[in-house]
């Protein structure tokens, strides 16, 4: 895999082993020395054209963990906020050796352009362009729900998932659409009908306005950020009355199955899309979301470094290897 | 120094019968059947047998960035565009810096196309001051200027307050102008870059939809019959958008319209590779869109095809979609699509091309006592050669203009601009500026 900027560029073989290779990195997480030598002397650079704290910081610990050396350019302090585009920061860091671009950018398709370009011979993995995808997200949710339900392993044949809110500008939306629907999910989103995307009917899920039709019976619900903004552009009358159609609140947990689980890609608005007694619950799994997010994205980096021509074979079995050895502890 | 003579042998005026055309001092002298003529000692004879002769190309939108935007296009390079794309008038938008409002301006732009000497240069003036939809521009002062401007036009940005443009609509008809309207309801098309449907969804473009162009559109076409004024709609691009004028057609309302090359040919889905050479406004569209413009241009419900030629310098495309500028070049490649599109398809003739592209646009333009005339005795000289079967393949780099914003590189056109002559004189022989 040269580059991961579409959860569509996933089949499920594909999307599975990266799963797999998460799950056996995941047990690093338990050691003292949380650290592999497989990237040693390699470069990585986080772009980060918009504020993403937890992105950033979640691809910067898988990049260590992994022993690669890690150049971070963040929108603030940089001279991206002076107006540098992004092929300027894209040459540059392409001067500076690094191999794979981890790029966040407020434009839709950034990470394609960075991609195909020209600019840069860089892999470059998607970490949220603009509306459009965010496929580590929709990896480490997926995780997260087969973990959870299905035992760390399997697959998620039959298993409904209902995402809830502002699905017209969100990047979570539709990675986790189209991911969720090739491992096998059943997927739903619900929304009022100005924040649901035209043309959603050929989506590859279900749609609907209600959120208590949908919830009922389902396996795990993911809650999207909604935006303050978007209530001052009419998509809805005011945040009382959006949080009483769409918000997750006790009482409406109740309706999934007994072993339902709530996702949030967080940061949330407690009391906006879902109450503080929710997303501090039991069912609630955001914390895992993050941890596992780690362990995703550290897979996601041997898959696109695998790829590169020059470097040698990083495969599930040499994972395997440092896993069962000894790891590496000067990395 | 008198113009020397020119004796086109065996030339087929709108592709039909061949005849010899006789020009001399700048006019058509003399028309006859194909080996009559001999012309004097002194006539030069090209050797254009079998080429389609057709009246000089007219286009009625082209930006042309002089003043102000020297950097992608200037008034000389985009003539030169516009020569060897089979252009003998061409009228320039009034989205310049600064704007062309006012009667200085235009007569700026009228000038140095006067100056270049290789296409009759019309600009166009804005509605409003400055584009900014808040006060009509001295639209008189700019029609009894030396530019005699007839257009009016805010291109680039929609008149959207109803009052304005009904003030506008009656106002110019004090001097028989015409409003053209780039329609695009700007609630509807905040942030827009793309045509909004389920590919827009899919890639997280923001939509442009239909409806912000065909409401526009209606409301354009009612207030242009209450006020009995003209009304010209820029550049239209749906198939509602076509079924409205249709209707206020049928109603006898005095409205006309526009398509561009790149509307009959290309689709919404080349957005998929966010490269923003394919980011233009109104954006592609779908490909019922296409067939209904197509349809619309072959029936005369859309009156001509101008081409929006839109230059922006290298780095306004090479960067993300939504960072792009919006537009497209469009003078030299504008005749071989409409041949591919609306010709080889068999939707129209050459002499409803020439009508479309040449007599339409004159007139509307009001430039049809020099331009778009028809191939007779003593009329000016404002000629297109046409070679129907020599291919070419659109090289960026080989354009005249100096913006390189092309979204046809690499593509193969069916045909080829062979000689320009304006008033007599060659702008293009065999293909090259002169």
């Amino acid at each position: 895999m040269r580059h991961l900027l579409s959860a569509a560029d996933l089949d499920r073989d594909r999307a599975d082993s990266i799963l797999n290779t998460a799950a056996q990195l995941a047990t690093l997480q338990n050691r003292s020395v949380k650290k592999l030598p497989t990237l040693r002397g390699r470069t990585i650079a986080n772009l980060f054209f918009e504020d993403s704290t937890r992105t950033r910081l979640s691809f910067e610990a898988a990049a260590k963990r992994l022993s690669a050396d890690v150049i971070t350019f963040t929108a603030k302090g940089s001279s991206v906020s002076k107006g540098e585009s992004l092929k300027d920061t894209a040459l540059t860091l392409e001067a500076m050796g690094a191999e794979v671009v981890v790029v966040r950018h407020g434009a839709s398709g950034a990470a394609h352009r960075l991609a195909h370009s020209g600019w840069t011979q860089a892999g470059v993995i998607n970490a949220g362009d603009g509306t459009h995808e965010h496929p580590t997200q929709a990896l480490l949710d997926a995780y997260t729900i087969r973990d959870r339900l299905c035992a760390g392993a399997g697959n998620l044949d039959g298993l409904r998932v209902v995402i809830v809110g502002d699905v017209l500008h969100s990047r979570v939306a539709r990675s986790n659409v189209i991911l969720l629907g090739t491992l096998g999910a059943e997927v739903t989103l619900v929304a009022p009908p100005t924040l649901m995307p035209k043309g959603v009917e050929s989506w590859p899920c279900q749609y609907t306005y209600d959120l208590d039709e949908a919830l009922t019976g389902a396996d795990a619900v993911m809650m999207l950020r909604v935006q303050a903004e978007r209530m001052n552009a009419a998509y809805f009358p005011s945040a009382h009355e959006y949080s009483r159609s769409f918000g997750l609140t006790a009482a409406r947990a109740q309706r999934l199955a007994d072993h339902g689980i709530v996702l949030h890609p967080g940061p949330m608005n407690r009391g906006m899309e879902i109450s503080a007694d929710v997303a501090d619950g039991p069912r609630s799994v955001v914390v895992d979301q993050v941890t596992n997010g780690v362990s995703v994205r550290m897979a996601v980096l041997y898959e696109v470094f695998g790829a590169r021509a020059q470097v040698g074979a990083i495969g599930n079995a040499e994972v395997d290897n440092f896993i069962g050895g000894e790891p590496d502890a000067q990395g | 120094m008198p113009k020397a003579d020119v004796l086109l042998s065996g030339v087929r005026p709108l592709n039909e019968q061949a005849c010899d055309v006789w020009i001399s001092d700048g006019r058509i002298r003399q028309v006859g059947a194909a080996g009559s003529l001999v012309g004097d000692p002194h006539t030069v004879r090209p050797n254009v047998a079998g080429q389609i002769l057709l009246p000089g190309l007219v286009d009625l939108h082209t930006h042309l960035r002089e003043p102000g935007r020297e950097d992608a296009e200037t008034i000389a390079t985009g003539c030169a565009a516009a020569a060897l794309g089979g252009f003998t008038a061409v009228h320039a938008m009034a989205n310049t810096a600064p704007v062309a409002d006012t009667a200085g301006v235009v007569e700026q732009v009228w000038r140095i196309g006067q100056a270049t000497g290789r296409c009759d240069v019309y600009p166009v003036g804005a509605v409003t001051v400055g584009l900014a939809g808040e006060r009509l521009a001295e639209l008189e002062s700019m029609a009894s200027s030396a530019a005699r401007v007839r257009v009016f036009s805010d291109d680039g940005i929609c008149v959207s307050d109803a009052v304005l443009m009904r003030r506008a609509l009656e106002y110019v008809k004090a001097f028989g102008g015409v409003i053209a309207q780039h329609a695009q309801e700007p609630r509807l098309t905040e942030g827009a870059q793309m045509n909004e449907g389920a590919l827009s969804a899919q890639l997280g473009l923001t939509g442009w939809p239909a409806v912000a162009e065909e409401a526009i559109i209606a409301r354009d076409v009612l207030l242009a019959e209450h006020v009995g004024s003209r009304l010209h709609v820029c550049h239209l691009s749906t198939r509602g958008s076509v079924e409205i004028i249709r209707w206020a057609k049928q109603r006898g309302i005095h409205v006309t319209a526009e398509v561009t090359p790149h509307h009959l040919l290309l689709t919404e889905d080349l957005a998929a590779t966010y490269d923003p050479i394919y980011k233009v406004n109104p954006p592609l569209r779908t490909v019922d869109d296409v067939t209904a413009v197509r349809e619309g241009l072959a029936d005369g419900t859309i009156d001509i095809v101008a081409t929006d030629h839109a230059p922006h310098p290298h780095e306004a495309k090479d960067c993300e979609w939504s960072a792009g500028a919006f537009g497209m070049l469009g003078l030299q490649t504008a005749l071989p699509i409409v041949v591919e599109t609306m010709v080889a398809s068999g939707l129209m003739s050459w002499a409803q091309l020439a009508h479309q592209m040449s007599v339409q646009p004159a007139r509307i333009g009001q430039v049809d006592h020099m331009h778009g005339r028809p191939l007779q005795v003593g009329e000016p000289a404002n000629l297109v050669l046409i070679d129907p079967q020599k291919r070419w393949t659109v090289q960026p780099e080989a354009l005249a203009s100096l913006s390189r914003n092309t979204p046809y590189v690499g593509r193969e056109m069916p045909a080829s601009v062979r000689g320009t002559m304006l008033r007599g004189e060659w702008t293009v022989v065999d293909g090259e500026l002169q």
